[in-house]
């Protein structure tokens, strides 16, 4: 089995942050940017377990544990708005939400 | 302690007026009216149980505040501040009376602020500790704020908003200069302290103490005003309600004047004579340029709001000469001034109360209608045109004959402003109560109230034209101390005051001035 | 003695305070009593006072009275203080008796008007300023006198004050005016810093002892002050407020502008004449200006329709004798003239008034005319009035004040044949023009007719003065026709002796040239006016007729050169340009508001990207360093 050299997987997991930043900037359905938004997430646990791995230290790999518990919990109460948002704006078109800007 | 329990008593007032505003609106009104009266009754014990006194200050406290930074509650009265806190007391009991049928939303609150401005005047009178001397500097802008932003006129909000940005900026940069004195001194001496008399003579370097003192002056030129600083005067004079427009020309102004006497002259004596030129240029556009604009105006009150202007005009003409006759004159002018304009802007409120204009195209022919109000506005604007006779005159033939003594062109450019000012003074008569009427108004003169009002004000300008001697000697302790600061520049007048006149002029032989004519 | 003369302004002055707070509450007649009274009373109090002074005039020649001190700071010293000497007490009898005989006028004149009280009000603060004006000894009180006359003038110009036209005529003398106080205010301060003192009696004693004769110091003060005496004396070029104050009631113009306040610059001018003999320039300057501003006010008499004017223009030319003869250092002549001028030209306005009134309102003398047989009385109290105005010889007082002047302005030391020649030429005006007054007013058919019969309040104070217009010469008589001397005596306690060259003419040649040139202005005035009336009306249609009309032009420079402009210069900056500076701040504050906003767009993906961008650059900034 090759050993993958660390730069690369942090690259891996830098390019996937990336991909999720970038589908969160650019989707404009909600439920778009909240999948971004937990491919973010996922890349984030990766170079967790992957510094673990390294160290070989379980504490990274406590981390993710973390990440995901918390991950569950933003997705579900990001549902729950996003479904109050619908019944709120008909849409799901975050660039039509936009009720907060300035008046003039 | 006394000097505590005056501003206490305006605070207590304050508060006690706000609360009874919830119930009634008469009560208001009547514990304002004890408040300041007690305070004049007050200052006016001082005044007579301290006639003869040279001391320093007349009386004097100094109490710890935030000891760590060195600011402590120091209060002090001498000959001149006792002047000005007689003069804001007895206005302030005009401002009290003239309000009692004018306002009547929210009375309350109304004298709330109107006593909490007071307690700021009164404090800046007196504070001679720095920082407190900026914290009641402060203090008198949010209550005025308030004044003009609820009981005022058409353009209320913005002439507030202005008036309130414009002398808060001024009064910062003050701020940031007394900061810097507090520096500079701690530095020299190892004492970090706000404390005025300590401050003294601190030996600043030339172009700091240049820098300092201009960030002071901000401060009071924009309160005094002075041109290009006046533009919030206009604008705050005129949608004032008549008790705020008489509390800010008559009181507030002249808060500036002191500053400069009080603070700026000694505390940078070197840095005020290289300024002097400077100011003496500003007073005499001021002068002019306000008479200008007086005489343009179609609406009465900005018309006297802009003869405010002018008048201040000497006023900083006559602090940047450093000779005492001009001093004399300043004073008197401060107090004559407040009272002049005071009692105009007393008139032009009454008058808008009847007609509910103050476009002096609808006016004329007025003196038909209302006599009394038309007496009391031909002696005012008499006033304001310096009449000899009454207090006006005296100021400005002493700040004239103080100038002309050291920088002739100045004062001859003022001069100008003497005709100037009876080009205004006049419009204002013709245009409101001589010519024709052409509207039919329906009004009634003047009642008790507003007569016992004119009464006094008339009383006290001509009783100082022909009888100032008080005004003289109380204020002379106070600037001779001011003016020793200045004492190795002085160009021309001693300093003490030693004039010895005989109490009768001998009667003169004739023929001895024959002889001494024949040998010319 | 002390407390009658310090009674003499005092008791007027309470009268204006007793009618001006409860003038509308009495009744017309109390308001009446006490407004004439009390000038009454100071009248008396002047007759008693000169009695007292003159009785020990050979060792005391002024006396002093100190009331109470006023300005004592710095180096200023100014007393609320009068001193008497012979030339105040003879300005105080003019305007006492007088100003006495005006008020009882006034009674009836004014006795329909609704502002009786106020009139007399007004009136009684005048005669007080007046009073302090001459009694004052020290120049800022005088300035106070001062300026209290001119605030009344104003009040009494504008009295009926429903009338635009009296307004704008009121506010015109009282600016006009106050241009010549403000220089002599000036005046007043170089001789306060020169001398310490405001003092004019020492003023006038430390200059004398301390200032070169010509020196530039002496000549500037001395221009100044008299620049306030031209101001006040409607003399050129300040001269053109007095034919438009003529809007006022006929007594003010009697009493203000023609026997007193219009005189103020002579007193003036009299009492500090030490200053004008250091000041050789200025002295002569107030000679030419004399001669200069009654040549042209005559003219201008000649050519005026309304009756007022007319005596207006003739006043501002007589002034100009007492000038010309102060100029050249006749003071007491000057002061002589004065007397007898108050007298005759009171009595002038004071008919005027009585025909303006029982006409109507008329004041056009070409509308007037053959008032000889309907108005008797007032036609030979006129008559007497403008025969002295002319100076015809002998009978008048007239004739012998005025002939003094002329006999001065060639004879004294500082006069001259051209002095006297602009004299001689204004006494040919005067005798024109008055009696061009009396043939169209009096003679010929009557235009309009008098409406009612004058009273006794009227016609006996006209009397006489008519009386004194005649007797009154005769304190005074030249030389050749009697040597009496008791006027001048009696001034020259106070001011110098004119001083006389030689010239070897005799002073009669003088009084017989004059005498022949009033004379021969009468009967030409006669030919022209009554004989043949055609002969002056194509001279009234030519252009030189108007511009003497219009006062030679000077409103007309006054109202391009400065008028104009000033109110051109107000009007445009009206909002004060200034205020562009605080506008200018609002919209920048504004504007960047308005980029700002911008940001907040409520756009997610908006605020993400900003973020994104944020980090991205802080990141950038640690990971470089």
């Amino acid at each position: 089995m090759l050993t993958v050299p660390v730069q690369i997987q942090i690259l891996l997991a830098g390019i996937l942050f990336f991909l999720g930043l970038i589908g969160l900037l650019v989707r404009r359905n909600i439920i778009f940017m909240l999948m971004s938004v937990e491919i973010m997430f996922n890349s984030a646990g990766l170079v967790f377990i992957i510094a673990g791995t390294h160290w070989m230290q379980p504490d990274g790999q406590v981390m993710f544990i973390f990440i995901l518990a918390v991950a569950a919990v933003e997705v579900s109460i990001g549902l729950a708005l996003i479904l109050q948002l619908y019944h709120h704006f008909k849409t799901l078109d975050t660039d039509a939400i936009n009720k907060l800007k300035d008046k003039r | 302690m006394i000097l505590i329990y005056l501003i206490l008593i305006l605070l207590a007032g304050a508060f006690l007026s706000w609360i009874a505003g919830t119930k009634n609106s008469v009560w208001p009104r009547i514990i304002a009216l004890v408040a300041v009266s007690t305070d004049l009754a007050i200052s006016l014990a001082t005044l007579a149980t301290n006639a003869g006194n040279t001391d320093r200050w007349i009386s004097d406290i100094k109490l710890d505040w935030i000891p760590q930074f060195g600011i402590s509650l120091h209060l002090a009265v001498d000959g001149l501040s006792l002047l000005m806190l007689l003069l804001s007391f007895f206005l302030g009991i005009v401002a009290v009376l003239i309000s009692w049928k004018e306002i009547n939303v929210r009375v309350g609150f109304f004298h709330f602020n109107l006593l909490l401005i007071l307690a700021g005047i009164v404090g800046v009178f007196l504070a001679l500790d720095l920082f407190l001397f900026y914290f009641f500097w402060e203090l008198m802008l949010v209550p005025m704020y308030f004044l003009i932003g609820i009981w005022g006129h058409e353009n209320r909000t913005a002439a507030s908003y202005k008036f309130f940005l414009y002398t808060q900026a001024g009064g910062l940069l003050m701020f940031i200069a007394i900061i810097a004195l507090f520096f500079i001194h701690g530095d020299i001496t190892g004492n970090y302290t706000f404390d005025y008399m300590q401050l003294l003579g601190t030996s600043i370097p030339g172009p700091t103490a240049y820098l300092l003192m201009l960030g002071f002056l901000a401060a009071f030129l924009v309160k005094l005003p002075v041109v290009p600083l006046h533009n919030w005067l206009p604008d705050a004079h005129t949608e004032a309600p008549t008790a705020g427009s008489l509390i800010l020309a008559a009181l507030l102004l002249k808060t500036g004047a002191y500053g400069l006497l009080r603070f700026v002259i000694p505390l940078f004596p070197h840095a005020s004579i290289a300024f002097a030129p400077i100011g003496m240029t500003l007073g005499v556009i001021g002068i002019l340029y306000g008479a200008k604009l007086a005489f343009a105006q179609t609406d009465l009150k900005r018309l006297v709001a802009y003869t405010s202007v002018s008048h201040m005009g000497f006023v900083i003409l006559g602090v940047f000469t450093f000779n005492e006759l001009a001093y004399q004159g300043v004073v008197m002018q401060m107090i004559a001034h407040g009272i002049s304009t005071g009692a105009l802007f007393i008139i032009v409120g009454q008058l808008s109360e009847r007609i509910h204009t103050r476009d002096l195209d609808r006016m004329g022919g007025l003196w038909n209608k209302v006599p009394v109000l038309g007496a009391m506005g031909l002696v005012f604007s008499m006033a304001s045109l310096g009449l000899p006779g009454l207090a006006n005159f005296i100021a400005e033939v002493l700040i004239l004959a103080g100038t002309f003594s050291t920088k002739v062109l100045f004062a001859f450019l003022a001069g100008l402003g003497l005709i100037a000012a009876t080009i205004y003074s006049l419009r204002i008569v013709q245009k409101v109560f001589f010519g024709r009427m052409d509207n039919d108004y329906d009004i009634h003169d003047l009642n008790v109230r507003e007569k016992v009002v004119s009464a006094l004000m008339v009383i006290v300008i001509a009783g100082l034209g022909i009888f100032p001697r008080p005004v003289f000697n109380t204020a002379e302790p106070a600037l001779l101390k001011i003016l020793n600061s200045q004492r190795t520049m002085l160009i021309d007048y001693p300093v003490t005051s030693n004039y010895n006149a005989p109490a009768t002029v001998n009667l003169w032989d004739a023929e001895a001035m024959e002889n001494n004519k024949k040998q010319i | 003695m002390k407390i009658l003369i310090s009674l003499i302004p005092a008791i007027p002055l309470f009268g204006f305070l007793f009618l001006a707070l409860a003038g509308k509450k009495v009744p017309q007649k109390v308001a009446g009593f006490v407004g004439a009274g009390t000038v009454g009373i100071s009248m008396i109090l002047t007759f008693a006072v000169s009695s007292i002074f003159i009785g020990s005039l050979h060792h005391v020649k002024t006396w002093s009275v100190v009331l109470w001190e006023w300005i004592n700071t710095a180096n200023m010293h100014a007393d609320i203080a009068f001193s008497l000497d012979s030339l105040s007490l003879i300005f105080m009898f003019v305007i006492t008796f007088v100003g006495f005989l005006i008020h009882i006028y006034s009674l009836e004149f004014m006795s329909k008007d609704e502002g009786f009280s106020r009139f007399f009000a007004y009136m009684n603060l005048f005669v007080g300023s007046m009073l302090i004006l001459v009694m004052a000894d020290n120049l800022l009180l005088m300035y106070l006198g001062w300026e209290g006359v001119g605030l009344c003038s104003y009040l009494l110009i504008g009295f009926w004050y429903k009338e635009p036209a009296n307004g704008k005529a009121a506010r015109k003398a009282f600016i006009v005016t106050r241009i010549g106080d403000t220089a002599m205010i000036f005046g007043i301060f170089i001789l306060f810093l020169s001398f310490h003192t405001v003092n004019i009696r020492e003023v006038m004693y430390n200059a004398s002892m301390n200032w070169i004769a010509g020196s530039p110091i002496a000549t500037l003060t001395a221009a100044l002050l008299l620049g306030g005496a031209l101001g006040k004396s409607a003399q050129l070029p300040l001269q053109t407020w007095l034919p438009d104050a003529m809007a006022g009631p006929s007594p003010v113009s009697a009493l203000i502008h023609a026997a007193t306040m219009v005189t103020a610059g002579v007193y003036l001018i009299a009492r500090t004449n030490v200053l004008f003999l250091l000041a050789p320039a200025v002295r002569s300057a107030v000679a030419v200006i004399g001669a200069l501003t009654l040549l042209i006010a005559g003219f201008s008499a000649l050519t005026q329709h309304d009756l007022k004017r007319i005596l207006a223009y003739s006043t501002i030319s007589q002034i100009g004798y007492m000038f010309l003869a102060l100029g050249v250092g006749a003071w007491s002549a000057a002061i002589f003239h004065f007397v007898i001028h108050a007298f005759f030209k009171a009595l002038l306005f004071l008919g005027a008034g009585i025909i303006i009134l029982v006409l109507n309102q008329e004041h056009n003398i070409f509308k007037m005319g053959g008032l000889r047989k309907k108005m008797p009385a007032v036609f030979i109290t006129f008559l007497i009035a403008s025969a002295s105005l002319a100076a015809l010889p002998l009978v008048t007082a007239g004739f012998y004040s005025k002939d003094q002047i002329l006999w001065y302005a060639f004879s004294s030391e500082y006069g001259s044949v051209l002095l006297w020649t602009a004299g001689i030429i204004g006494a040919l005006l005067t005798a024109l023009y008055s009696s061009r007054m009396i043939f169209i007013t009096f003679y010929g058919d009557a235009k309009t007719e008098p409406s009612f019969k004058p009273g006794k309040l009227m016609i006996v104070p006209v009397s006489i003065l008519a009386f004194f217009s005649i007797v009154g010469g005769f304190v005074e008589l030249p030389d050749s026709l009697g040597n009496v001397h008791l006027f001048s005596d009696l001034l020259n306690y106070t001011l110098p002796k004119v001083i006389l060259k030689n010239t070897g003419i005799p002073d009669y040649f003088f009084q017989v040239l004059s005498g022949i040139i009033v004379l021969l202005g009468i009967y030409f005035a006669y030919l022209v006016y009554l004989k043949k009336p055609s002969a002056a009306e194509s001279f009234r249609h030519s252009g030189l007729y108007s511009f003497f009309e219009k006062g030679w032009g000077f409103d007309a420079l006054y109202d391009t050169l400065l008028v104009r402009p000033v109110v051109w210069l107000s009007e445009i900056d009206k909002k004060d340009f200034i205020d562009i500076f605080n506008k200018g701040l609002a919209q920048l504050a504004l504007l960047f508001n308005s980029l700002l906003v911008r940001t907040q767009n409520g756009k997610i993906r908006w605020y993400l990207m900003s973020l994104a961008i944020g980090i991205t650059l802080i990141l950038t900034y640690i990971l470089t360093r």
